[in-house]
């Protein structure tokens, strides 16, 4: 395996990632703020939420990186469409089982079952975390794909 | 509680507004009428299709109805200081109570008990002597497009499926499948002692959960009565009025959406505003322009967690739009929620169309942006803090006021006959950056103080130049208007003006004048354009506005009499609908209106905060509130 390619591009495929779900927030095209989300996990203050979100999202993606890796690696070879694939089922997998996922895991997150306790807490996703806006599947699944084909791009496989 | 007749119906087959009674658990609810059919129901939440609508077709919309078999009185009420509502049917023979709630529990118990993710349970307990009782089931989700395929499953009750979800009901009274057209029915004897339980559940997830009946439906209830009364009794307000204000602020926590904090305005759609007419519109989403209000009634109560679950969502929600505001949002914020018609239901009472969505949410009211910065002012004097997001996010809010507050738009009451200069939206510009740079002076907001203070102030000098009308003695609906409306009562109540002041008591007499009578209030003449055949009903808002008016201005007589006269409007439960009828007093419009009861309750807050004081007193404003140069 190459370690340097999963550590480099893992890297700028996540801040590339980040950078794209931004962007769709600036754009209004979605709520969704992922390090925001990861880091109320451990902290209710909302802007060292983001700090320390971001930190974990980038463990994320390195961790992610090594399974694309992984799978060139199987394939002996990695082009940038092959990596947009995996993103692509990334994405999928995001949206409809690990965002839903998340009320149960994390301590801050409402779930749908709420009540009628009210919630000063962050609100679930739902499914394919349209409660973030609608437009959220798209600029998701737009993020993933171009963190696949970064990797899928510069990964060398050895 | 009074016996009435069970059965009130019009002679097109539909119970008054007012004989219904709402249910729910802060994620969806029902209305239950008191003929024991509950009409309307729409689930997992507020604005999902419904399961039952015979509010809004009694043939094709569906119900689930028991009640006894030949004819019966009935008697109705709330268990004290709950939603677990009681029906109680006497016939010659016996009596037995309905007791109908959706189950509610504290994220503790449902830690430690496996509950369904919907449930409606109903409890018939007979009283004395014997009952037949009869029981119809008739599910007909897709707002009644859909007529389901109802399975017996035995044990497991009685299943159908729509739409990803199943519906399942369990009954201790027997139910037979009748033939082929999607309903269930069954008679039973009750007698003294009897109690039998009938529970609803629907499910998206299998395997369902289903809950058991018996002495554990009980248990439900006792928990459910429980976890309301501990809710009610932290209520602050201890006046003259409190039932009132309690079966309120029950009202409206049912329709708030616990897990964003959303509060709907109302859970019902197309209730029609005049009966047979055309206003009939879809509530079932959360309208900015209750902000400021809804907050001071969940502040001022004593339920700082509702409050700032709400504002929190309201921040929350208007980020994708921002630095524009909605003038409605769905529960979770989505901006997106065209209107459509459902041309296969008859409506209630043959009032057409029935719609879903609302078009409203595509225009432009200014007054939005007062309502919430005027919320998020509320919030922070309370002791809350912004984040850096927050407070950029408001001061974006300030800037869209400053570039925009001269246009024309569509009004509080979002008119559907164009845009004009709604004097009414201006004073809301001008509360915005008022409250802006007051939040700056106490809480560093980052704004351009100078050029809010500009703008705020040449806000003031239109609406004193053009906003008032000398020869009418009054504010006027719009600038260099010559009519009146009822959203001019909220001046003083958002500390532009003293209640007191000349041209303040003026507009308020002229208000009382041309748009009163007794202690209703219209919202505006019949002669103003709103893109709609005249004619509704008396604005229950309005008419409570009128009340914090009279007591701010100095009458706290004349309006402990106007408040007391309006409590005479609330149904046998303690529920007020958005207009009330001219002539008989009925609720017309969708019912229950959150609005409507947030106006009670803070009609209730300034009586009492009057009397205690037993002076006119001004609302929290910075400074400049109350000045006005004529």
């Amino acid at each position: 395996m190459n370690r340097g390619g999963i550590g480099l591009w893992g890297f700028a495929g996540t801040v590339v990632l980040t950078t794209l779900l931004a962007g769709s927030q600036a754009l209004r095209l979605t709520r969704i703020n992922i390090p925001f989300m990861l880091g109320t996990m451990v902290t209710p203050d909302r802007d060292r939420a983001k700090v320390v979100g971001f930190g974990m999202h980038l463990v994320n993606g390195w961790l992610f990186a090594t399974i694309y890796a992984v799978a060139f690696q199987s394939w002996r070879r990695a082009t940038w469409w092959l990596g947009a694939l995996i993103g692509l089922v990334h994405a999928l997998f995001v949206l409809t089982v690990g965002l839903p996922m998340l009320p149960g895991l994390h301590p801050r997150m409402a779930s749908e079952q709420r009540g009628p306790t009210p919630t000063q807490q962050l609100e679930p996703p739902g499914f394919l975390a349209l409660n973030y806006g609608r437009r959220t599947p798209l600029s998701v699944a737009v993020a993933h794909l171009v963190y696949g084909g970064i990797l899928g791009a510069f990964y060398r496989v050895r | 509680m009074n016996a009435r007749p069970g059965q009130s119906f019009g002679a097109d087959g539909y119970a008054p507004i007012g004989d219904y009674a709402l249910i729910g658990d802060c994620r969806s609810a029902a209305l239950v009428g008191r003929d024991g059919s509950l009409d309307w129901l729409c689930w997992p939440r507020f604005d999902s299709p419904s399961i039952f609508a015979a509010l809004l077709d009694t043939e094709r919309g569906g119900r689930f109805r028991i009640r006894p078999v030949g004819s019966y009185e009935t008697e109705r009420r709330y268990l004290p200081e709950s939603n677990v509502l009681e029906t109680i049917f006497r016939t010659p023979s016996g009596a037995f109570a309905l007791r109908d709630l959706m189950p509610v529990a504290t994220e503790e118990e449902k830690q430690t008990s496996l509950l369904p993710e919907h449930e409606i349970l109903r409890e018939v307990e007979g009283l004395h002597g014997e009952v037949t009782l009869e029981v119809l089931y008739a599910p007909r989700p897709q707002y009644g497009e859909i007529q389901p395929v109802i399975e017996q499953r035995g044990p497991f009750g009685l299943r159908c499926q729509t739409d990803g979800a199943v519906i399942t009901l369990r009954s201790e009274l027997p139910l037979e499948l009748a033939g082929d057209d999607g309903h269930a029915s069954g008679t039973a004897v009750v007698r003294a002692g009897d109690q039998k339980y009938l529970s609803l559940i629907y499910s998206t997830e299998a395997p369902a959960v289903a809950p058991p009946l018996g002495d554990l439906a009980r248990d439900r209830i006792s928990r459910s009565e429980r976890w309301w009364r501990d809710w009610a009794s932290r209520c602050e307000y201890e006046g003259p009025y409190r039932a009132a204000v309690v079966r309120s602020a029950l009202a409206l926590k049912l329709m708030t959406y616990a897990p964003s904090g959303a509060v709907v305005a109302a859970p019902t759609t197309s209730l029609p505003e005049k009966l047979g007419g055309e206003r009939n519109w879809d509530y079932r989403y959360c309208w900015l322009r209750d902000a400021s209000f809804t907050l001071r009634a969940l502040f001022d109560l004593g339920y700082p967690e509702e409050g700032d679950a709400f504002l929190h969502w309201m921040l929350h929600a208007t980020r994708l739009s921002w630095p524009e505001l909605q003038v409605l949002y769905d529960v979770f914020g989505a901006d997106h929620l065209p209107e459509r018609t459902l041309p296969h239901l008859s409506g209630y009472a043959a009032s057409q169309p029935v719609r879903v969505g609302n078009d409203a949410y595509g225009q432009l009211q200014l007054d939005v942006y007062g309502e919430v910065i005027d919320a998020a002012a509320r919030f922070a004097h309370a002791g809350g803090q912004f984040d850096r997001e927050t407070a950029n996010m408001l001061a974006g809010l300030g800037r869209t006021v400053c570039a925009r507050w001269q246009e024309a738009d569509e009004g509080i009451w979002e008119g559907r006959g164009g845009r004009f200069q709604h004097t009414h939206s201006k004073v809301l510009c001008w509360v915005a950056l008022d409250r802006l740079i007051d939040l700056h002076q106490r809480h560093q907001l980052p704004v351009d103080v100078e050029q809010f203070r500009r703008e705020r102030d040449t806000i003031r000098a239109t609406i004193e130049e053009r906003g008032y009308n000398d020869r009418l003695g009054s504010y006027t609906r719009v600038l260099d208007g010559d009519d009146l409306d009822a959203s001019l009562l909220t001046l003083p109540l958002y500390g532009y003006i003293d209640a007191a002041h000349p041209r303040m008591a003026a507009t308020c007499a002229r208000i009382h004048e041309r748009l009163g009578r007794d202690a209703l209030i219209a919202r505006y003449g019949e002669s103003t354009r709103d893109g709609l055949p005249a004619g509704e009903g008396a604005f229950g808002i309005c008419s409570f506005w009128a009340v914090e008016c009279q007591a701010r201005g100095g009458n706290l007589a004349g309006a402990t009499a106007a408040f007391e006269r309006l409590l005479g409007y609330t149904n046998d439960v303690g529920l007020l609908a958005e207009e009330i009828d001219w002539e008989t007093g009925a609720a017309l419009g969708n019912f229950p209106q959150a609005f409507t009861h947030v106006g009670l309750i803070n009609a209730a807050l300034t009586l009492a905060e009057c009397s205690r004081e037993q002076q006119p007193v001004g609302r929290v404003t910075s400074g400049k509130g109350v000045e006005v140069s004529p």
